[in-house]
């Protein structure tokens, strides 16, 4: 398992890269912590004739937060996150999904950037993404652009990023007061990529959730907003006949694949059991669930 | 840690001031391994040094029309393009059959395929190039002309009529079948008050070393001689067969087996790709290296059990189980492996099935056929989970029939502890067993009354947990009745040579060897203890076929039990020849002398008369001065097999304590409890070790490890993502429990334990889940217990 012959460069800025994936087209490849590119390339699965590395692209390793906005560098590792005191108060439900991704080693190298530019349908973070509305910021020839998590994540490994585009950074809205999110995931094991997973973030008020997004992930070929299952729970007080039906709901949202590890019966069933266990765990009180993560 | 044995067994010899039998002393290769000067045969490199790969059959089953090598050949660092029709020109074929296997068959297999590929995965052609990376550039450029072929991959139909026959020559697909009647098995069936059966299907899993096959060969045309590194568990079988296949004497061919990397049963076999790398070297005359990477170990190292296995159990309502029946079916690949052969896991099966229990009536089927998928053959516990899991899941499945308490149902039918020696329906000979002992011990251990209270409990809260019990009996010590009778040039005694150099250290070299188990440290111990000597002194050398006595090496549970003896043995007889040489030099009678820590002392007092290093240097720099006709031997060599006994059986008891999520289908493995009696126990931290990884080696297949083919026999998950093998954080505690029944076929009294572990691990857990599944009226007996099968049978989706 040796990658075929490559060449190898390492610009120093956004601009220095861009230029270098418009010069080398398709022939080209960015590599950032390599987690999911090496791999790849051993597998001779990809085989690029040159990799462009922004691993020295220092601008582009940050957390911050201003103006209720929390943003995230391209380059932001995932153990960087995991530390985030910024992260685990404003957006707890990522603090909470990040000690689902990989395993230690792979989260001291592998970025948040190369996470969602890679677009694993069954990752973890794409679909937080999509539960906290965020927005990715590209970098291309022509400048940058602004592109809503919805409409980013297109397919298996596939992405509202061109060619000659990289992926910066991202924007999430701070989580307001009183915002509320789950997370769970049915993977084999520690670490494994999930056979099913919900991320969600809500407001909850006496009992009843408002605004609720429901981002599956693992089933189908991207990330999946269930609208129709949160229609069905918006405002009603939850007990077991709401859940039902939006349980029923769910069959409208999403479209479950099958592979080894569950069939698309399965993989229904579990966006169900996993819309149940939510739905419990939303109304009740979260303040250990807060304190856990700080 | 806690129920660990750490005092010896109380045979006076090992009593020994200072002994190290029953001390969980440190191994003495931990230091250099951990700071990474461990040599591995990937770290190796030769002068002119090439690296094979090898071009592969995309196909399960497909005729080699042509091979196109014009274009790899002329790459800049390719040093050679062969195939299978060049390289039999250098390497004869081989056939794995023992002949104590009646009826057993199999086809030549050649290092690299002819004019066939039978499995997916088989070399087809052989790249040979500067570096791996270059090998694997001009491997895709190597155009192989395949007409694809009909392949056989479902074991159920592999002997129809209308299923192809993978090998004509043969006339069918069968390799082997075994047959046996013991007692009066349909009138104990009539006369039962329950007779229960079911089908275990057991799935194909394979053994996932840390580090990968791995061979280094080096013809020296000069010399004439065969340098083979590589990672091996028997050295001088490996001389043998290289010798054999290559038309070479034995004495040009030198095996070298230095660190490895795990092995658990993979490394003990003759790979094709192996030999090939070898012919290579002949073919080439330079040294030639393969080192499999983690596809190629996947799709090539051994896969092991895939069987369906039909049981029947009778019991009468006082619990007493009356019969046992079973009629298996595994597929073994197209081959059967050389030379241990693929029948092994079939045969071990019908012998160990009921193995624990008093039930003399017992009949029982195998067949082993022929399949276009990798070859099966032994690996850890060969045979022992499917005989367990299904004689465990049958004993669940009476104990059910008739209300009994399945700890109960055990207690009735478990054979005594004072009834050895006797013997099993199928053959077998104990020698001494603890079965109840062992039982009572778990229970205890696991506080299973208190346990079954609190599952009670929880299963009002919707909670479903469940307790498996599992009691077994394993295979350990084999003499020549395992392979030697059949046939192979595989030894099945050992021998250690142990030497006072001249400062009084002690330079040991045995032919046991050393995979990560601690062979080398429980050889040192023994050595130390039997000779008197502080254990640093030792060092052992071993993995060497010019540099050690002749023996079989470390698998089936040998090694310590073996070995071990040898190394006694060896220890005592330099002992007496250190006593005399000092009784020499002091003029004083031997039998009035001891060495204690490195000193002859007077015997029963700690009177230091003389240093091991004082006695060594004038035996030998100034033999001068001692008198006439006194010549001292330093050096003593002691080989030893057991005789009595064929094997030497180990017995013992697991419970698994787990969760079932009734919704999701997911398995939580709680806790589980292990009690081995595997005689005298040298070193109490490496027993319990090797009693949890062989676990974890259970608890694998029966949740996770599955190596899965679709219908045309392509192996769908042959990676470490997909193929899914047992992590730290899913792995219950382990708790483990000795009871000590010393073998009296040797002084030293161990048996193995390094397959206890795996041989119960799946059954109690197989029965744990059906245990928590009992509210819901279902049963399975299929591994690995996948979330998927589990809540189809719950009938969830
Ligand atoms: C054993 C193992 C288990 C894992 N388990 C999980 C898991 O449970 N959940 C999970 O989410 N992930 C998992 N991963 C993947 C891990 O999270 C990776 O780090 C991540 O998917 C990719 O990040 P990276 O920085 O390593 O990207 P790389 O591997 O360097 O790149 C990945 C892809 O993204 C492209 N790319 C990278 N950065 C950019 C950018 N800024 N702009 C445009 N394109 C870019 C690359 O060209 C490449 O195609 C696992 C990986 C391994 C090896």
């Amino acid at each position: 398992m040796k990658a075929s012959d490559f060449n190898y460069v390492c610009p120093s800025s956004v601009e220095e890269a861009t230029s270098l994936l418009a010069l080398h087209g398709d022939g080209a490849k960015v590599i950032a912590g390599g987690q999911s590119l090496v791999p790849a390339l051993n597998l001779r699965l990809l085989a690029p004739e040159i990799l462009i590395d922004i691993g020295r692209i220092g601008t582009l390793r940050y957390i911050s937060v201003a103006d209720g906005m929390v943003r995230i560098g391209a380059l932001a590792r995932h153990v960087d996150l995991l530390n985030s005191q910024e992260i685990a108060e404003h957006v707890p439900l990522l603090a909470e999904a990040i000690t689902y991704v990989a395993h230690p080693a792979i989260r001291n190298r592998g970025t948040i950037g190369g996470n969602l530019a890679h677009a694993d349908p069954a990752s973890e973070l794409p679909a937080c993404m999509m539960a906290l509305d965020a927005v990715m910021v590209i970098s291309g020839p022509s400048g940058e652009r602004r592109v809503a998590a919805s409409e980013f994540f297109l397919g298996i490994y596939e992405t509202a990023l061109a060619p000659d585009e990289l992926l910066i950074g991202l924007e999430i809205p701070v989580t307001a007061a009183g915002s509320r999110f789950y997370f769970h995931e049915f993977s084999r094991r520690n670490g494994d990529f999930a056979i099913a997973g919900l991320a969600a973030q809500a407001n909850v008020r006496d009992g009843t959730v408002e605004s609720l997004r429901l981002a599956y992930f693992a089933i189908g070929g991207r990330p999946t907003l269930a609208a129709h299952a949160a229609a069905k729970v918006a405002r009603q007080p939850i007990g077991p006949a709401v859940i039902a039906d939006a349980q029923s709901a769910l069959a409208e949202d999403l479209e479950p694949h099958d592979d080894q590890q569950a069939s698309s019966a399965m993989r229904l069933h579990l966006a169900k059991v996993l819309l149940e266990r939510c739905m419990s765990d939303l109304v009740q009180d979260q303040e250990m669930k807060r304190k856990a993560l700080q | 840690m806690s129920g660990s044995a750490d005092t010896p067994s109380g045979l006076s010899a090992l009593d020994r001031p200072n002994s190290y039998i029953g001390r969980a002393v440190p191994r003495p290769n931990l230091t250099r391994l951990m700071q990474g000067r461990g040599q591995y045969v990937s770290d190796m490199t030769l002068p002119r040094m090439g690296h094979v790969v090898y071009v592969r059959s995309p196909y399960a089953h497909a005729r080699i029309l042509g091979i196109d090598s014009t274009d790899a050949k002329a790459m800049p660092g390719v040093i050679a393009v062969v195939t299978g029709a060049e390289l039999a020109q250098v390497c004869t074929p081989w056939v794995g059959v023992l002949s104590h296997l009646k009826g057993l068959k199999s086809a030549p297999q050649y290092p690299i395929a002819v004019d066939r590929a039978c499995w997916q995965g088989e070399a087809v052609a052989a790249v040979i190039a500067t570096s791996r990376a270059i090998a694997e550039d001009a491997a895709e450029q190597v155009i192989v002309d395949y007409e694809e072929l009909e392949p056989v991959t479902d074991m159920r139909t592999a002997l129809d009529p209308e299923t192809p026959v993978i090998h004509p020559d043969l006339g069918d697909n069968l390799a082997f079948e075994r047959k046996l009647d013991a007692g009066e098995v349909d009138r104990a069936f009539a006369e039962a008050d329950a007779v229960v059966d079911a089908e275990f299907v057991f799935g194909r899993h394979t053994g996932v070393t840390l580090e990968s096959r791995s061979v280094l060969a080096d013809w020296n045309a000069g010399e004439g001689r065969l340098t083979v590194y590589q990672g091996t568990q028997a050295p001088h079988m490996m001389q043998n067969i290289f010798a054999k296949h290559l038309s070479l004497e034995e004495a040009q061919v030198r095996v070298v087996c230095k660190d490895v990397g795990g092995s658990f049963g993979i490394k003990v076999h003759v790979y094709a790709d192996e030999m090939a790398t070898a012919a290579l070297s002949k073919l080439l005359r330079r040294p030639v290296k393969f080192v499999a990477d983690r596809i190629e170990s996947f799709a090539t190292d051994i896969h092991a059990r895939d069987h369906r296995c039909y049981g029947k159990i009778g019991v009468m309502k006082d619990g007493t189980i009356t019969a046992f029946e079973i009629d298996d079916l595994t597929g073994i690949g197209p081959y059967s492996m050389y030379p241990r052969t693929s029948a092994i896991e079939a045969n071990q099966v019908v012998n160990l099935v009921g193995g624990p229990y008093t039930a003399q009536n017992y009949r029982a089927r195998a067949r082993v056929v022929f399949q276009n998928k990798n070859v099966t053959c032994q690996y850890r516990a060969v045979g022992h989970p499917i005989a367990c899991s299904v004689t465990e899941g049958l004993v669940d499945l009476a104990a059910r029939a008739i209300g009994m308490d399945p700890a109960e149902i055990r207690r009735r039918n478990l054979i005594q502890d004072d009834a050895y020696p006797c013997g099993s329906p199928s053959g077998l000979k104990f020698e001494a067993l603890s079965h109840h002992a062992a039982l009572n011990k778990l229970l205890a251990m696991m506080n299973y009354d208190a346990l079954r209270v609190e599952q009670a409990e929880l299963r009002q809260r919707g909670i479903y947990r469940g307790i498996g019990l599992a009691s077994f009996i394993e295979v350990t010590n084999p003499s020549a009745a395992f392979y030697g009778v059949g046939g192979a040039r595989i030894s099945s005694q050992d021998g250690v040579t142990v030497r006072l150099d001249a400062t009084g250290s002690v330079t040991c070299q045995t032919s046991i060897t050393e995979q990560g188990q601690g062979s080398e440290a429980i050889t040192a111990q023994v050595v130390a203890t039997a000779i008197g000597v502080p254990m640093e002194r030792v060092r052992v050398i071993l993995g060497d076929t010019d540099n050690t006595p002749y023996g079989g090496g470390t698998w089936a549970s040998r090694a310590a039990g073996i070995g071990g003896e040898a190394a006694w043995q060896a220890g005592k007889a330099l002992r007496n020849n250190i006593l005399a040489a000092a009784a020499t030099i002091l003029q004083a009678d031997p039998a009035t002398l001891d060495v204690v820590d490195g000193v002859v002392v007077d015997k029963g007092t700690t009177r230091q008369r003389i240093g091991l290093d004082e006695m060594a240097r004038i035996t030998y720099f100034r033999p001068d001065t001692l008198p006439p006709g006194f010549q001292a031997e330093l050096m003593a060599t002691r080989h030893f097999v057991p005789r009595q006994y064929p094997f030497a059986f180990t017995n013992g008891v697991q419970a698994s304590w787990l969760e079932v999520d009734i919704e999701t289908g997911f398995v939580t493995l709680l806790k589980h409890w292990v009690v081995e009696d595997c005689g005298t126990i040298i070193n109490p931290q490496l027993v319990d070790e090797q009693i949890r990884g062989g676990v974890v080696q259970g608890l694998g297949p029966a949740l996770y490890e599955h190596c899965r083919y679709d219908e045309s026999g392509q192996l769908t998950n042959g990676n470490m993502a997909d193929y899914l093998v047992p992590m730290a954080a899913e792995m219950p505690d382990i708790e483990v429990g000795h009871v000590v029944s010393p073998t009296l076929e040797t002084e030293l009294g161990a048996k193995g334990a390094g397959e206890a572990g795996t041989a119960g691990a799946a059954a109690a857990v197989a029965n744990a889940v059906n245990d928590a599944l009992s509210p819901f009226d279902v049963l399975i007996t299929e591994i690995p217990l996948t979330p998927e099968l589990i809540l189809k049978e719950l009938k969830r989706f």
